[in-house]
């Protein structure tokens, strides 16, 4: 007697593709607007980036049901902080609470492919990427989703930043300007899009800054 | 208040049917320093004197922020308020998080007053010692409420708790039909006028007060120290030109202020329950 498999899944791809690229003083998230289930389209004007605190934006793809719950306890969750120490919380900071709080669910996973974006404690573009259960690691530049395997080997050539195990540490931070971080976000999701058939319709940017945040829409293919 | 043989115990009633133990600790919020609530149609303030402990420590918080749209104002047991509020604070983002919507006011209040009054029915708890004046605004309005530690909780226009909070209660009686209407600026230097009855004398300061908002489009947050010394500014005059007429205003709190330090220091009859805070 075979074991029996359950003949449905708690699971659902809703999807999409995030980027985020950090600078010297600022930081780039960007995500496309399309949100779908199967071969069908759901909605051409969905955004999957959540402002999480002042300095730290959220976009996640994947299971949308999941990324709700997971940004609504994030969201509680900055809130006490804030109640307890008076300040917003950090980029950093957040990252460490979003891992922790994918780990906390290992065994029922958050079916979420974050990209975690903001300003450090120095003001400086920080970027984290993540997987579904919550290892981390701070990057200059990162990508999440069904379009990530297509930006990514580009951003690579684009914007290496040294290897982590070099000696002496080098910079994460890429050098692009935020005019040239935008345009070249702009050209790889135009890129996806061609390719990738759950990318597309609009494209939503997110420009993060220490005097506050500016969002850019912008169209893409929609077939 | 006396000693008496039915006062050890928060869960032995006195022959009069009174709970000793909860009238005493009404009595812990009578003690601590003055807190004031006023409310109009869209705005609340809530105001507190800052009293310090000693000239070399700083003063207490006694005004906390619950949610954007609550604020609490405690007297009293200070450590109990902290732990109130925190439980507060506990039950608006629990509620925000399953119901996508912002708490209302009247619910808090009564959840607030359901577990003061738990601790005046188990014989291994103490009722809680602070009086908590509850701003806030939802669907249906602003709304100010009291909760006491003996777990009832009371609606109000205009209210003050704490040490010389009658000379505040006298003035905001006097005022409190204006409230309703009042813009916010008005409803702000009535509370800090409030305010400085309970001082008695001694000279308004922005660093003796500490003055909050909310209304609608305007979450809870504390007005800074300038903001308020410009409002002192607008009626409280030098110390030697208080003599003269001045303001006008000066004069005619003197009156009522004196008549109400009679009442501060006494305590009600023995056989009377105080059930009016």
């Amino acid at each position: 007697m075979t074991k029996q498999h359950a003949n449905w899944s708690p699971y659902d791809n809703n999807g999409g593709t995030c980027v985020a690229i950090a600078g010297s003083d600022y930081c780039v998230i960007a995500a496309d607007t399309r949100m779908s289930t199967g071969y069908s389209i759901l909605s051409r004007d969905y955004s999957k980036i959540h402002k999480l605190a002042d300095k730290a934006v959220l976009s996640s793809s994947g299971f949308q049901a999941d990324v709700k719950a997971l940004q609504k306890v994030l969201k509680s969750r900055h809130l006490i902080y804030q109640h307890q120490h008076n300040k917003q919380m950090s980029c950093p900071a957040m990252a460490q609470l979003l891992s922790n709080t994918l780990y906390f669910k290992r065994f029922f996973p958050y079916y979420a492919f974050n990209v975690l974006g903001g300003l450090d404690e120095e003001g400086k573009g920080c970027v984290f990427t993540y997987d579904a259960v919550g290892s981390y690691e701070r990057v200059g530049y990162g990508a999440q989703g069904s379009g990530s395997t297509l930006i990514m080997p580009f951003l690579d050539n684009q914007l290496k930043s040294p290897s982590p195990l070099l000696l002496p540490k080098q910079d994460s931070n890429t050098p692009l300007s935020e005019a040239e971080a935008v345009d070249l976000v702009k050209t790889v999701f135009a890129s996806a899009t061609e390719r990738d058939i759950y990318t597309g319709d609009k494209l939503e940017i997110m420009i993060l800054k220490a005097d506050g945040i500016k969002t850019e829409l912008m169209d893409l293919r929609k077939d | 208040m006396f000693r008496n043989q039915y006062d050890t115990d928060v869960t032995t009633w006195s022959p009069t049917g009174r709970l000793f133990q909860v009238e005493y600790a009404m009595e812990a919020v009578k003690q601590g320093s003055a807190a004031i609530g006023l409310r109009s149609r869209s705005h609340v303030v809530l105001a507190c004197v800052n009293k310090a402990q000693s000239e070399l420590s700083s003063h207490q918080r006694k005004i906390f922020k619950v949610d954007d749209h609550i604020g609490v104002a405690i007297a009293g047991l200070t450590a109990d308020g902290r732990v109130l509020s925190r439980y507060m604070r506990s039950e608006s983002i629990n509620h925000s998080f399953t119901y996508e919507s912002p708490l209302s006011v009247g619910r808090l209040v009564v959840r607030l007053a359901d577990k003061a009054q738990v601790c005046t029915q188990r014989s291994w708890k103490r009722p809680y010692g602070v009086g908590l004046l509850v701003g806030g605004l939802d669907e249906s309005g602003a709304h100010l409420y009291y909760n006491c530690p003996s777990g009832n909780y009371f609606e109000y226009q205009a209210f003050a708790i704490g040490s010389r909070s009658q000379a505040a209660k006298t003035y905001l009686e006097r005022r409190y039909e204006s409230f309703q209407e009042s813009s916010r600026e008005d409803l702000i230097k009535d509370a800090i006028m409030a305010i400085r009855e309970t001082l008695q004398g001694e000279t308004l300061k922005s660093s003796l007060c500490t003055v909050s908002v909310l209304g609608l489009e305007e979450p809870f947050h504390f007005l800074d120290q300038e903001s308020i010394q410009k409002v002192i500014d607008t009626f409280e005059k030098v110390p030697e030109e208080e003599e003269d007429a001045g303001e006008g205003e000066a004069e005619p709190e003197a009156a009522p202020v004196a008549a109400g330090t009679g009442e501060q220091g006494g305590s009600g009859d023995q056989d009377v329950a105080p059930m009016e805070m």
